[in-house]
């Protein structure tokens, strides 16, 4: 990684991408945390599980998976990177606040399931 | 270990205060590092190395960043679009893989950063964050009851302004940009980096207003 991050000029007619070269999810959609519950190295924090949030960014570009990377395993299959952001109300239902205040995270594609809810 | 704790008087348990007596976590430090360097896989000078790149890495780094983007709006532009890129801009290096995002606290938002699972940090902007922002108090806190943990700071947050909390754990860290202060118009770029501290950028307090002092000797 370069630190800076190449902009696609435009789609080429006819190119296909690999599977998971692009990101599966946009800006804007609604997207909940997978409840599961590994054990080891996880970076995904516990208070998100099974919440929903919205999508701010896609971060570019495709990163390995730093809970795979936990174990030395640094190569191989890459995927994007997602800043979320949730409603401070939609984690703590008691929230002393805004309703608008918020919390932002990114999180590894596969934690994450699409929801229109 | 042997030591007496009698010598000195009060007899509340402690930990002993000491140099002569590694806990687990450094001895453990110390058997890796031997063994990786044993086995020739580092060098004791890379670890050296790396130790100055850090000990190289302070709050007034950020400070140039924040003064250089409240003084000149195409790289506060070009800062917020890629943060590492920003930096980079000023000689600033990311010794990693490690992508910086900088968020502007705004008179309508106000931004703080915490990593509720270790210490991450913007370390190659900032050097080593404070032990308050390692502790679980805070780590716990910030993403519960912000605004309560800012009060403590002194910052009170009004509540039109939106609170985000930006919970750095994964691979990405963050920098926020504070607000400029009134009363710095003539202020220059290094008066202004002088302004800007460290827990400024890690968002739990705005950047003060200079002393009036300070605007008396300045002014033209």
């Amino acid at each position: 990684m370069e630190g800076k991050v190449a902009k696609p000029v435009e789609t080429l007619p006819g190119l296909v991408f690999a599977l998971d070269e692009k990101p599966i999810f946009k800006p804007g959609d609604r997207v909940r945390v997978a409840t599961r519950k590994p054990i080891g190295h996880y970076r995904v924090p516990i208070y998100l599980r099974g919440k929903t949030g919205a999508v701010e960014k896609v971060i570019e570009p495709i990163a390995v998976d730093n809970e795979e990377e936990g174990y030395g395993r640094n190569a191989g299959s890459k995927r994007h990177y997602y800043r979320v952001a949730f409603p401070m109300t939609e984690i703590w239902p008691a929230y002393a606040g805004s309703p608008r205040d918020g919390l932002y995270i990114e999180i590894f594609e596969s934690w994450l399931e699409r929801t229109d809810s | 270990m042997t030591r007496s704790h009698d010598d000195h008087d009060h007899s509340h348990p402690h930990a002993e205060i000491s140099d002569d007596h590694p806990g687990y976590y450094d001895i453990m430090e110390t058997a890796v590092r031997e063994l990786l360097v044993a086995k020739k896989l580092i060098g004791a000078d890379e670890i050296r190395r790396q130790i100055e790149v850090l000990d190289s890495r302070t709050p007034a780094l950020g400070a140039r960043v924040v003064a250089r983007a409240w003084t000149d709006p195409a790289f506060k532009a070009r800062l917020l679009a890629n943060g590492r890129a920003g930096c980079e801009e000023l000689g600033i290096s990311f010794y990693d893989d490690t992508q910086l995002i900088v968020i502007e606290n705004t008179d309508k938002v106000h931004n703080l950063i915490v990593c509720t699972l270790c210490s991450c940090y913007p370390r190659p902007v900032l050097g080593l964050p404070p032990d308050w922002y390692k502790a679980k108090p805070y780590r716990a806190r910030a993403v519960v009851e912000p605004r309560k943990v800012l009060a403590e700071f002194g910052t009170i947050i009004p509540d039109d302004v939106d609170v985000r909390v930006h919970d750095s754990t994964a691979m990405v860290r963050y920098l926020v940009l504070p607000r400029r202060p009134e009363g710095t118009e003539q202020y220059d770029e290094e008066q202004l980096a002088a302004l800007v501290t460290r827990d400024t950028m890690i968002g739990v307090v705005p950047v003060g207003a200079p002393a009036s002092v300070d605007v008396v000797r300045t002014a033209p």
